[in-house]
């Protein structure tokens, strides 16, 4: 396979951050495994800056869902997801500890690179549509210096 | 004698069926759905977030429905369910110099590095009713053009000149985490990452007067907004069991920066201060209101004078701010206070029955007054 494998930091926020209904599509088998705590939903505090670049404070909490996994093969995994899905974590639960196999390159392939490309994919339409809401000024030139 | 009295179960078992049938409303028209109310009532939903101070559109978009649309209702639900959840940790501050901007606009500096993006804005509509959207038509289709650039904050261009007040960021290794008022109750004095914090999760309505009270005249801001964006930040948070931190989730937010008059003092030079307002969702109007707030809670940091004027007044503005507390305390004078007013009830019978008796003896005798 020709995709490089993202850090393991990198390929669980790739999974926290899926759609679960496209992360289900993506993988839609299990392989079998041990749960070692939860799932398990909860809430992060978000902390903001004052005057976005000072003093952090607390702006408010986000659901998240946490799971923990052993594979038969005794490799561990753990999935933090963002909102209340417990498949979603537990299936990225799943997922990091298999990407911690040699099964890694060619899940990488598979679920990651999608995962991916649908988040850039997402962005770009969003910063394009933005793009075409920036103001063109044009200054209309007037008086004796003219 | 204390008298305790029990009934209406049955009563409330049907008023909570009738509720339950009007919240549905005429059953022949088709039922909202909850991704209906989070995909096409997403301001309410924003708000619903912003003030229950939990970001879950799905949640906010349920608690609407089973709100009837009354959104301090919807609040109250996301604020009784929140304290069901186990806090799982903090995330890193969040970047708002990275957002992926869909709006982002400075009344101060036309051209401002980056461009003035309008974003999805209610600006320049006409306010005038759309009956087109009284049918059901085909889904309108924004236009694209190229993507946006990098953002420079606005305070930056001023900061490099030094004309406005710096903002530095702590050394997070000697910093203390953030007071968190769902943990420790609000006490005055209050540090302004506590005002932040209340001001964030506090009533849209009562911000936006408040803010302009301030710009009428009760306590002194003269704010230009010096830049306004709107956009998703990445929420990043350390995972304790690997000891890696990531980009756990992305969630909408709206970040006001006011740049305001400030004509210096003994020990420094005029320069311009900061109002700061950052509200989670898409949520303008509440984040202008709320760094307006802001600048006018900090007179005393700024050596300003108070003029007296609610705005200023930190216990007045962080004690009324939630509309939680508000409604609580003022909704429950409408249940029974049956006893409680039986004893008023008492008091004002003796108290005119003695003026009776007081009267029917002076008049006679023609005394004052003893008290």
């Amino acid at each position: 396979m020709s995709t490089p494998l993202p850090d393991r930091a990198e390929a669980l926020g790739l999974l926290a951050r899926a759609r679960p209904e496209r992360l289900a599509e993506l993988s839609p088998d299990l392989p079998p495994h041990s749960l070692l705590r939860g799932p398990e939903v909860g809430a992060v505090m978000v902390q903001g800056r004052q005057g976005g670049t000072g003093t952090p404070f607390n702006l408010g909490e986000l659901t998240a869902t946490r799971c923990s996994v052993r594979l038969d093969c005794g490799t561990v995994g753990h999935g933090w997801v963002q909102g209340r899905d417990k498949d979603h974590a537990r299936r990225a639960a799943v997922l990091d500890a298999l990407l911690q196999t040699e099964r890694a390159a060619a899940l990488a392939a598979t679920v990651l690179a999608p995962l991916a490309s649908d988040e850039t994919a997402r962005r770009e339409a969003q910063a394009r549509k933005a793009g075409a809401t920036r103001v063109e000024f044009f200054t209309m030139v007037r008086g004796e210096d003219a | 004698m204390y008298v305790a009295v029990k009934g209406g179960e049955r009563a409330i078992d049907n008023a909570h069926a009738f509720l339950a049938e009007a919240r549905r409303g005429d059953p022949t028209v088709p039922e909202l759905t909850v991704p209906q109310i989070r995909e096409q009532m997403a301001l309410a939903v924003a708000r619903v977030m912003a003030e229950g101070s939990l970001y879950d559109a799905d949640l906010a978009a349920l608690a609407i429905k089973q709100a009837r649309g009354d959104l301090i209702e919807a609040i109250f639900l996301i604020r009784a369910y929140r304290t069901t959840l186990p806090r799982f940790g903090s995330s890193r501050p969040v970047d708002t110099g990275t957002m992926a901007v869909v709006r982002r606009v400075s009344a101060t500096f036309k051209d401002v590095p980056g461009g003035q993006v309008l974003g999805p804005t209610f600006d320049y509509t006409h306010r005038l009713l759309d009956f087109a959207l009284a049918a059901e038509g085909a889904p309108p289709k924004a236009p694209k053009a190229e993507t946006l650039g990098p953002m420079p904050r606005v305070g930056e261009h001023l900061d490099r000149e030094g004309l406005i007040e710096p903002e530095p960021a702590p050394d997070p290794a000697c910093a203390p985490p953030p007071p968190d008022l769902t943990r420790t109750p609000l006490e005055l004095p209050a540090e302004r990452a506590l005002r932040l914090q209340a001001l964030a999760r506090g009533d849209e309505g009562f911000l936006l007067s408040l803010a302009y009270s301030s710009q009428r005249g009760y306590g002194r801001t003269h704010p230009f907004v010096g830049e306004l964006r709107i956009g998703e930040v990445m929420v990043e948070v350390e995972i304790p069991e690997l000891g890696l931190t990531i980009a756990l989730g992305s969630i909408t937010v709206t970040e006001c920066e006011t740049v305001n008059q400030f004509t210096g003092s003994k020990t420094q030079p005029a320069q311009f201060t900061r109002g700061y307002g950052l509200v989670m969702g898409h949520s303008e109007r509440k984040a202008i209101a709320m760094s307006l707030v802001d600048r006018a809670l900090r007179w005393q940091e700024l050596g300003e004078e108070s003029t007296g004027a609610p705005v200023q007044d930190a216990e007045f503005v962080l004690m009324h701010a939630d509309n939680i507390q508000a409604t609580g305390f003022l909704e429950h004078i409408k249940l029974p206070h049956y006893v409680d007013f039986q004893s008023e009830l008492e008091l004002v019978r003796r108290l005119r029955a003695a003026a009776h008796d007081h009267e029917s003896k002076q008049v006679p005798e023609g005394q004052e007054a003893a008290e």
